[in-house]
């Protein structure tokens, strides 16, 4: 299957989300993908409000399978998530479960007024009653789907195949 | 006494009974993910789901106020269920036997047993009898080990300092009845540190601590020259036996951390003591209060890493 190029992607899903911001909403990316994804997402849409970045491994539901995550890194929400508005990122959302566990842990912050979600690419096979009010690119995908940086810096998506 | 007890066939952490053997890369792995537990805990919510429903029994042998205290927050924050048990005070009096205790707890099903005993090796004795899915850390055997004293020390020394591969770090005082003296070296070694030294009076240093890759001195004023790192031990004077000391002000006079002594150091050497301290004895409390005392911060950095401990062990 060939993809679009992952740039285009990003611009539509900026372009997507533009009319719908208010200048006080504040970014939070998930590790690792999502946090890139929040970077450019947050210059490209001239955000001042200071971006988070959340590191779901102590939220995860499968921790009991798996164990911890053997690269966690703190999670930085340099605001106060009370009362704010929050647009969460990430790469890919596939069964849900990790957007499920962002929001846990972002209600450890404190309530916040609402909390919409942004993704580059949506695969679908979800698992959980969770959905992305902005999406770059919704597909049915069969393969694993990964967000990565190039050697040149720039974000790119990669089919891998089963 | 077996250490490769503690990492299990998959190369994972199993059990946490000594700092020794341990390869640098565990290290590593222990002290980055306290960092993140670091800012877990000045959160609103200071608690993370990771380990609900787990049973944590804390098994104190021997008494013990902060270690004890930093393992219950430590594992309360990770929400789970802690119980205390102060063994010395019921069962071991009624004539139980190590493994017994430990036997009825597992069958309370516990998860994890976090020991501390007066005798070198009990944690390493549970951890052979217990089920392979419980797990043990060590909170200080006898003289032998105190594993996560010394990674809460690494865990301050690096954020102070970032690297270890420049350092010149001196433990000073009863280095023979420290096992948290044994599990710094350990450590500090492991983790690179270039220059170990060991300061104390012939009597509190156990012969052939060399090998150990440390360097001896007897002289307080010759040891601090240069150093960045003072980590000063506690006088154990209920685990001295005969005389081994003419008494606590002349070990104050020649071994105590004065400002005047702690000026040989490096201008920005910092100063470490893992409690209780015995002001007046082996450190001056202007040194203890002292701009250049970290005291504080490494009880704070203890609780993120013994949950990083408690979490990697819980899902090995």
């Amino acid at each position: 299957m060939e993809l679009p190029q992952t740039r285009e992607i990003v611009e539509k899903l900026a372009k997507e989300i533009r009319p719908a911001l208010s200048a006080e909403v504040f970014i939070v990316g998930i590790h690792t993908g999502g946090a890139w994804l929040a970077e450019e997402l947050h210059d490209m849409l001239g955000l001042s409000t200071p971006l988070g970045t959340l590191d779901i491994s102590f939220y995860r539901d499968d921790f009991e399978r798996i164990g911890l995550h053997p690269e966690v890194k703190p999670s930085d929400i340099p605001f106060d998530v009370d009362g704010a508005d929050i647009l969460l990122v990430d790469d890919v959302l596939y069964t849900g479960r990790t957007v499920r566990a962002a929001i846990n842990e972002l209600f450890d912050y404190g309530r916040p007024a609402s909390i919409r979600l942004a993704v580059l690419v949506d695969r679908g096979g979800r698992e959980l009653p969770i959905e992305a009010g902005f999406a770059g690119i919704r597909l049915d995908l069969r393969e694993q789907i990964d967000l990565l940086k190039n050697e040149k810096g720039e974000l790119e998506l990669r089919l891998r195949p089963k | 006494m077996q250490n490769n007890r503690q990492i299990n066939k998959n190369g994972e952490l199993q059990h946490l009974l000594t700092i020794e053997g341990l390869p640098a890369s565990m290290l590593h792995h222990i002290l980055d993910t306290a960092e993140s537990f670091v800012s877990v805990t000045e959160r609103e919510v200071k608690k993370v789901p990771l380990l609900r429903g787990k049973a944590i029994f804390n098994l104190f042998f021997e008494p013990s106020t902060r270690t004890r205290t930093t393992f219950e927050i430590a594992a309360k924050r990770l929400s789970a269920d802690v119980i205390n048990l102060n063994i010395g005070a019921s069962s071991q009096s009624k004539g139980e036997t190590l493994l017994d205790t430990v036997n009825n707890l597992s069958a309370m099903h516990a998860d994890m047993f976090i020991v501390r005993h007066a005798q070198s090796g009990a944690a390493h004795l549970i951890a052979s009898h217990v089920a392979p899915e419980i797990h043990v850390v060590n909170a200080g055997d006898g003289r032998h080990a105190h594993p996560t004293q010394a990674l809460l020390d690494m865990y301050t020394i690096r954020h102070f300092k970032q690297h270890f591969h420049e350092l010149k770090v001196a433990i000073v005082g009863d280095i023979m009845h420290s096992r948290v003296a044994r599990s710094q070296i350990h450590a500090l070694t492991t983790l690179g540190v270039p220059e170990v030294r060991v300061i104390a009076p012939k009597t509190l240093l156990p012969k052939g601590v060399e090998h150990l890759g440390v360097h001896p001195y007897h002289d307080l004023s010759k040891g601090l020259k240069d150093v960045d790192v003072l980590l000063m031990l506690r006088l154990q004077n209920e685990r001295m036996q005969g005389a081994l000391l003419p008494s606590a002000q002349e070990y104050f006079k020649y071994y105590g951390l004065t400002p005047e002594k702690l000026a040989l150091a490096k201008p920005d050497a910092i100063v470490m003591h893992p409690g209780p301290m015995n002001r007046g004895i082996e450190i001056d409390s202007s040194v203890a209060d002292g701009p250049q005392s970290v005291i504080l911060p490494q009880v704070t950095f203890g609780i993120a890493v013994r949950m990083a401990v408690m979490s990697i062990l819980a899902g090995s």
